[in-house]
């Protein structure tokens, strides 16, 4: 559940709708605890709580409680920012069972700049209380063409504040990544580089944290099994109370999506078209459609197929199979050729914008 | 990673939840965005792993529950392999 799209930060790989702010009011504490219901009675079991930053609904403990005792494994996805000792212990008692906290990069100018606020100590401290208060630390980390150079100082970082999981995830270039892709796509010898230092980090004496990378699809040959296929496993709500087949679905065009305000979930799930559509391989064109990898990767990311080829049914064009394979390699390619990380146009999230508005080096010293 | 002994305390490891699941009908072990189901035998071990316990506690509990004997080195083998995966902790580990 996407509680809220409020957020304090304003990260440039955000793939929240750039759009968010002209979405409708937030749901109320009593439609969500509506869904939970309906969602654990069809049998859902795991529960996602991201945003936006989720900590600024102060209804997430009454959220949780209601969650725990209707048996959902909780996750909180989260920057941090508003998590207090007073927070964290009422979360722990409503039955939260992790935390997975982000952190945009190691070193204190760099997080500030790609999160555009200071926010790096808090996140220590952060940190802190989630193993005082017996957690597993899990630290995420969005990785791009501005902080993959910086992998061993993140990874020794992590170590620094006793993060058992760190997952090094590059970035996926949905809504404000897809308006920053230029600027955030990495070039080949950064990510080999990167990769190089991971290694060696791994092999380090007595290193005991579990590091998971994920690579950046652009630089692949098949496409990532999205989703395990739209409408398999994954329902998410918005803000605003639309259901969803994944994070970045609204942007496809056609559907109405239904809405929890008015639609039960388990007609959502079942009886609507947003989440019928994409289900089996009925709905693939060519060469998804006589493809013996069909059921194994699904075609791929339907987001990605519909922002590069302008049609969602087309095969994810990650894939060397599509004919519009060349609109992937063309943008690695507009990668290598950049020269050294130029900040200038990247488009800070903003809820003062639908349009992006903000650049770098003109407005930035006002936040 | 250090020997495990009879006398240590298992508990399920932090971010995992051991509950029974209708839908499944089975036990099973959450964690983030996953889930194990787990068979029987590692139910009623997992089960018992409340950081209270020691390994020799679970293993005569358990003989005696289901009336067998022989069981020590079959619980010691789950649990070794559990703590592997994160699923189980020692207490004070």
């Amino acid at each position: 559940m996407e509680l809220t799209y409020r957020c304090p930060l304003h990260c440039v790989f955000c793939y929240n709708p750039t759009e968010f702010a002209a979405t409708g009011p937030e749901l109320e504490t009593e439609d969500w605890l509506r869904v939970l219901r309906e969602a654990r009675a069809l049998g859902s079991v795991q529960l996602g709580l991201s945003g936006g930053e989720p900590l600024a609904r102060d209804d997430l403990e009454v959220i949780v409680a209601e969650a725990h005792s209707l048996g959902f494994y909780i996750n909180l996805i989260t920057s941090g920012v508003g998590m207090t000792e007073a927070r964290i212990a009422a979360l722990k008692r409503a039955g939260l069972d992790h935390i997975q906290l982000s952190f945009q990069d190691s070193s204190r100018e760099m997080n500030d700049f790609l999160s555009s606020t200071r926010t790096f100590e808090l996140k220590a401290k952060v940190a802190a209380l989630i193993k005082q208060y017996e957690y597993p630390m899990v630290l995420n980390v969005v990785l791009h063409r501005l902080n993959i150079d910086h992998v061993e100082e993140i990874l020794e970082l992590a170590q620094g504040i006793g993060a058992e999981y760190v997952e090094l995830a590059n970035t996926q270039y949905y809504g404000w990544a897809w308006l920053n892709r230029e600027h955030l796509m990495p070039s080949r010898e950064q990510l080999r580089r990167a990769e190089a230092t991971l290694a060696r980090f791994r092999a380090r004496p007595g290193q005991k944290m579990k590091i998971f990378f994920v690579v950046p699809d652009y630089f692949e040959t098949r496409p990532k099994a999205c989703m395990n296929g739209l409408g398999s496993v994954f329902l998410t709500v918005t803000p605003d109370g639309t259901a969803l087949p994944c994070h970045a679905a609204r942007m496809l065009p056609g559907f109405t999506f239904p809405n929890v305000r008015t639609d039960p979930v388990r007609s959502i799930w079942y009886d609507s078209e947003a989440f019928n559509h994409f289900r089996g391989t009925g709905w693939m064109k060519e060469p998804c459609r006589t493809c013996p990898e069909k059921t194994r990767d699904f075609g791929g990311c339907r987001c990605q197929a519909y922002l590069l080829t302008g049609d969602a049914a087309n095969a994810d064009p990650v894939c060397d199979l599509s004919p519009h394979h060349h609109l992937v390699t063309d943008a690695v390619a507009a990668a290598e050729a950049r020269g050294q990380a130029a900040n200038e146009g990247l488009i800070f999230r903003d809820h003062r914008i639908s349009i992006p508005v903000v650049v770098v080096g003109q407005e930035r010293a006002s936040k | 990673m250090t020997e495990i002994s009879e006398l240590d305390r298992p508990v399920v490891g932090r971010g995992f939840r051991l509950q029974w699941e209708p839908a499944q009908e089975a036990h099973v072990l959450l964690y983030p965005e996953g889930m194990v189901k787990l068979n029987s035998s590692a139910a009623a071990i997992m089960s018992r792993c409340d950081g209270v316990r020691t390994i020799a506690d679970i293993v005569a509990d358990i003989e005696r529950t289901y009336g067998v004997t022989g069981l020590a080195a079959d619980v010691a083998a789950f649990v070794a392999m559990a703590r592997e995966r994160s699923w189980l902790e020692m207490k004070g580990e």
